[in-house]
């Protein structure tokens, strides 16, 4: 029972302290259930990682499942799951409350009128740094630009590339080693 | 019941093919809403913005968000979350049980080859919708989106500053 408790107070921090979430949780992840708790070793971590971020969904949650497994199998993983959903479930539940009341106020609005194009500017930042990191060159851009462009203009559904990427990625790289073979 | 069912098979979509992170996410969630007009494009930028200055992931945030805007109710938010929530469970689950087989396995290295160029895409997509005239209202939005870009590619200024800074800017000019 006090292990339960432990890994549901761990990873609830894990959900608390950390803005922003994804990317900017891996350092505190790492720090309790690495170094302070001792429950994964740092080979683990990284292969806990891997998964997390290959896996559809929330990383965070990923790793949280894939902890809470390791450690005490299915009740584990709804332990640290609960435990790490719960803060951001609580705190939007709260902001939602209060928002949908004030978003007609003059002063959230104006405050909101200058926050939204830089929300914009923000999800285009990583765009450049992502392509550089998937070796995208002149010739794959035509991918990510297309991609964007069918659903911004037909307003088609993600789903369907991402279903597309998966079976022709699969199917590309079948056909590249064929003929790696070949040769 | 019909509505929370419909939430529920949206964000368990959402969850399920979730992939590349929150920004990935932002392109699905975006589908969702609009077909089902549970909330407005800049109501979604607005949760946005909320979600980077407040603790988790934007994923479990939008879900509890729009669940409560939909519903009017803690359950709808309760319905939406535990929905984006499920497919992960299911899919890690089933990964931490046949392990052995995924170590080094060569299909999932060519769908996740295949998926990157797209997740960019995703995310291009999701930024190409919320340039719009709901989001951008005038010339002063748009320098806003350019000093923003370039404080945050070229000097790497951090999200939470360039909100509470976009704030007081709107605050001031509008």
């Amino acid at each position: 029972m006090k292990k339960y408790w432990q890994m549901f107070s761990v990873f609830f921090r894990i959900g608390a302290f950390t803005l922003g979430g994804g990317y900017s949780m891996i350092p505190l992840i790492q720090k309790e259930v690495v170094e302070k708790k001792r429950w994964l070793s740092e080979k683990d971590f990284i292969d806990t990682l891997a998964v997390a971020q290959s896996a559809p969904g929330v990383m965070a949650v990923n790793t949280a499942i894939f902890v809470g497994y390791k450690l005490k199998g299915l009740k584990g993983s709804i332990v640290t799951t609960l435990g790490c959903a719960l803060p951001s479930f609580i705190i939007i539940l709260l902001v939602a409350m209060v928002f949908t009341d004030i978003k007609d106020n003059e002063i959230v609005n104006r405050v909101f009128k200058g926050i939204r194009p830089v929300v914009v500017a923000l999800i285009v930042t990583p765009l450049w740094n992502m392509s550089k990191a998937a070796g995208i060159n002149w010739k794959t851009v035509i991918i990510p630009v297309g991609v964007a462009l069918i659903i911004w203009l037909t307003g088609a559904s993600p789903v369907i590339f991402i279903v597309l990427a998966i079976t022709g990625g699969i199917l590309f790289g079948l056909i590249r080693t064929r003929k790696k073979k070949n040769i | 019941m019909e509505l929370y069912l419909q939430l529920f098979i949206s964000f368990f979509k959402i969850g399920l093919f979730g992939f590349g992170g929150g920004y990935a996410i932002i392109s699905l969630i975006q589908h969702e809403i609009l077909s089902n007009e549970w909330i407005t494009q800049s109501e979604l930028t607005d949760i946005i913005a909320i979600s980077q200055m407040t603790p988790g992931p934007i994923g479990i945030n939008s879900a509890t968000y729009v669940g409560y805007a939909a519903t009017g109710s803690v359950w709808g938010a309760a319905v939406a979350t535990f929905a984006v929530i499920l497919p992960s469970f299911i899919i890690m689950i089933t990964v931490c049980r046949f392990l052995v087989i995924l170590e080094g396995n060569k299909y999932l290295e060519f769908a996740l080859q295949g998926l990157r160029p797209t997740v960019i895409g995703l995310i291009g997509a999701a930024a190409l919708l919320l340039m719009n005239s709901q989001n951008f209202i005038d010339y002063k939005s748009v320098i806003l989106f350019i000093a923003a870009l370039i404080l945050s590619v070229k000097f790497k200024a951090h999200p939470i500053l360039l909100i509470i800074g976009a704030g007081i800017a709107g605050f001031l000019l509008y």
